[in-house]
């Protein structure tokens, strides 16, 4: 806890138990803790181990591609005539998010940690599609559980995963969305736990994995920084990036969590934060305890989990990653809200502007940045994420943007 | 302050030890498949043959549970199941019996939003004798196990047969009531157990903690109940219970009066398993 408290830093978090304030920690059946906690013990060597690091930069620059292209959005500057906006072009990585970045550090670590089958959750199929990818290159087994409505909704990805090799569990269970996935893979870990490693998608679940899937994640921030000073020879006013459990948000926001930065976290309100449809944890939920952490979550007045709504099967999940609540609790990120509606505007706007086909996801940051980037001035800089191309979502999307006479 | 005095489940070893066989755990989920006959269930579950309870404690996202138990946490919240709800039945349960101990097992999200202290409270003065609560490893003790201790109320724990000789110090730590020993690696009601396995793991679990031991997960028949109550104090049954209950629901998933008997029948039918052989 004193690191958590220290004055100097906001970037030191978790504690040894894996707190951040009073979020995060490991509320897992005790079947669960010795995996978690050899998870923690190989996490710990290989983040001390230059050898890991060289050969995660390895697949970073020659598989994923990266660095990732810091774009300066002239034609949706000149449209909004405010501050100027530049795209962190996440979505220019290989499988086209910005999943591949964590999947990529867990797979090397359950190699070095001899597991030879992986497990994975997905929602909306790109945490899958990632998973899937590294395990076809490492040569591992692959089996993804996926809420049944979900392998409906996203079937070109469940298509996708199958191509790779993967084994795609439809889930049932419960409401046969996300939470339920994370539920189902969580159950068939503790029967598999001499020979699974488990690749959660998002910075939730138990300790270490907010903390191990933010330090793979935080190379968006780290590659943003550098690219920024290059271009505009000082650091970016104001940093948005969409949030549902929060890991290319954190990844961005983390290296800059101690600079004089403004930072925004936009979460997807569906219908609207007032009709309880929305995935908002933050600004509809309160704190509680799911999927070994504690964390802002929807939930019902006996702490049963209530569903999320949200047109972006991404953003769709009930909870959100528990340095996020805690980040939230101190004041130091901004947390706000954008609706179905507002990211497809974004979604079409976005197209037309800029010859970028946005993931529903990130344009959930760009439908809030719409809100507020005009009446700022012109030397005020704003970096989004653009954490995912929209090609996925183009059977979601074009109906309701007919039906909205933006196509 | 008001702490728990009873002792239920101290008395109930004691005299197992006299009768010199294992008991018998039977778990339901509170209100399933509605609040009226999980009521009656509960009620006469001694009288069939039921040494101790353990009271489910509905949640909408049971990570432990398999498919059976998952379906009647489902039900039971359908049915308008609630901790406070549960907690009622309890006191209910306690008008007309004061012996049998009952223990509320779950997950920690509606206790934690109920309110800890509150909890602790009213589940004391309604009549529980202790707490199973899946999600709370030692690592989070400080949540509610030691807070539980503060009242006496005995907190539950939970072994593995991945809980080795390193990691059992810990668990054994502030352990109170009794050990649940849970037999197999996997989810409730999923795969039976191998009892050769279990007896050397309980065996070796001995070694460690002077505290009653009651086997779960994967216990079904009358001859599971009958060998594992011959190395072990209690056995715990729980989905083969709880499927029970969901065969006998007509077509629209309501219970009946059928519900009751095939339950009682089958805890009739455990309970001679624990009075067929005696412990060594």
């Amino acid at each position: 806890m004193s690191t958590i408290n220290s004055p100097n830093t906001l970037r030191e978090g978790p504690d040894e138990n894996g707190h951040f304030g009073i979020f995060g920690g490991r509320y897992v059946a005790e079947t669960l803790m010795p995996l978690v906690l050899d998870v923690e013990d190989a996490w710990k060597t290989a983040k001390s181990d230059p050898i890991f690091w060289s050969e995660l930069e390895y697949y970073r620059k020659h598989y994923i591609g990266r660095p990732s292209p810091l774009y300066f959005a002239s034609r949706l500057t000149d449209h909004f005539q405010g501050a100027k906006l530049y795209f962190k072009r996440d979505e220019l990585n290989h499988t086209g998010a910005h999943k591949i970045n964590n999947v990529m550090g867990q797979a090397l670590i359950a190699r070095r940690m001899g597991k030879t089958k992986i497990i994975a959750e997905t929602g909306a199929g790109q945490h899958g599609v990632a998973t899937a990818t590294a395990c076809a290159l490492f040569n591992l087994e692959c089996e993804v559980f996926m809420g049944a409505e979900d392998v409906i909704r996203q079937k070109p990805n469940v298509d996708r995963m199958r191509l790779l090799g993967a084994k795609v569990h439809s889930v049932t269970s419960g409401s046969a969305t996300l939470k339920d996935a994370m539920n189902e893979a969580l159950r068939y870990w503790v029967s598999k736990a001499d020979t699974h490693f488990y690749i959660i998608g998002t910075v939730a679940g138990p300790h270490p994995y907010p903390q191990m899937v933010r330090d793979f994640q935080c190379i968006i921030g780290e590659e943003t920084k550098e690219q920024m000073f290059e271009a505009e020879g000082k650091l970016p006013d104001t940093l948005v990036a969409c949030i549902g459990g929060g890991s290319n948000a954190i990844g961005l926001f983390h290296p800059f969590l101690d600079d004089d930065v403004e930072i925004i976290g936009v979460e997807a309100a569906g219908l609207g934060i007032s009709t309880k449809q929305h995935a908002a944890s933050l600004t509809g939920g309160r704190p509680g305890v799911l999927h070994g952490n504690r964390t802002y979550l929807l939930q019902d007045n006996d702490g049963q989990i209530t569903e999320a709504h949200s047109i972006s099967a991404g953003l769709d999940y009930p909870g959100i990653g528990p340095e996020h609540s805690w980040l939230f609790e101190t004041g130091r990120i901004e947390y706000v809200s954008a609706t179905d509606n507002e990211a497809l505007e974004a979604f079409a706007l976005c197209s037309k502007l800029e010859g970028i086909i946005p993931a529903l996801e990130p344009s959930h940051a760009l439908a809030y940045i719409k809100n507020i980037i005009s009446p700022l001035p012109k030397d005020h800089i704003i970096v989004m994420n653009m954490c995912g191309r929209g090609d996925k979502d183009l059977e979601a999307v074009i109906p309701r943007l007919e039906e909205m006479d933006l196509l | 302050m008001k702490t728990y005095k009873e002792d239920r489940l101290k008395l109930l070893f004691e005299n197992l030890k006299k009768e010199k066989r294992g008991g018998l755990g039977i778990f339901i989920a509170a209100s399933d498949p509605n609040l009226e006959i999980s009521l009656e269930i509960l009620k006469r579950l001694p009288q069939a043959g039921a040494d101790m309870i353990e009271l489910g404690m509905p949640f909408s996202d049971p990570m432990a549970d398999g498919p059976t138990i998952q379906a009647a946490s489902l039900r039971a919240l359908k049915s308008g199941g609630s901790l406070k709800r549960t907690l009622e039945m309890v006191k209910n349960f306690r008008e007309s019996d004061n012996k049998t101990p009952l223990v509320l097992m779950g997950y920690y999200n509606p206790i934690y939003n109920f309110g800890v202290k509150d909890f602790l409270i009213k589940a004391i003065e309604a009549g529980a004798d202790g707490l199973i609560i899946v999600d709370l490893p030692p690592e989070e003790d400080e949540e509610l196990c030691l807070p539980a201790q503060k009242y006496n109320l005995p907190f539950i724990r939970l072994t593995a047969p991945t809980s080795d000789g390193e990691r059992l110090p810990t668990i054994l730590n502030n352990a109170s009531g009794f050990i649940y020993y849970v037999s197999i690696m996997g989810i409730t009601g999923t795969q039976s157990i191998a009892t050769q396995n279990v007896q050397n793991a309980v065996k070796e679990l001995k070694k460690h903690t002077g505290l009653p031991i009651a086997v779960g997960f994967g216990i079904k028949t009358r001859q599971d109940v009958a060998d594992v109550t011959s190395f072990s104090d209690a056995a715990i049954v729980g989905s083969a219970v709880v499927n029970v209950i969901e065969k006998s629901l007509d077509a629209n998933g309501e219970g009946n009066d059928k519900t009751i008997a095939d339950v009682l029948a089958l805890v009739k039918d455990l309970a001679a398993g624990v009075r067929s052989k005696k412990i060594a």
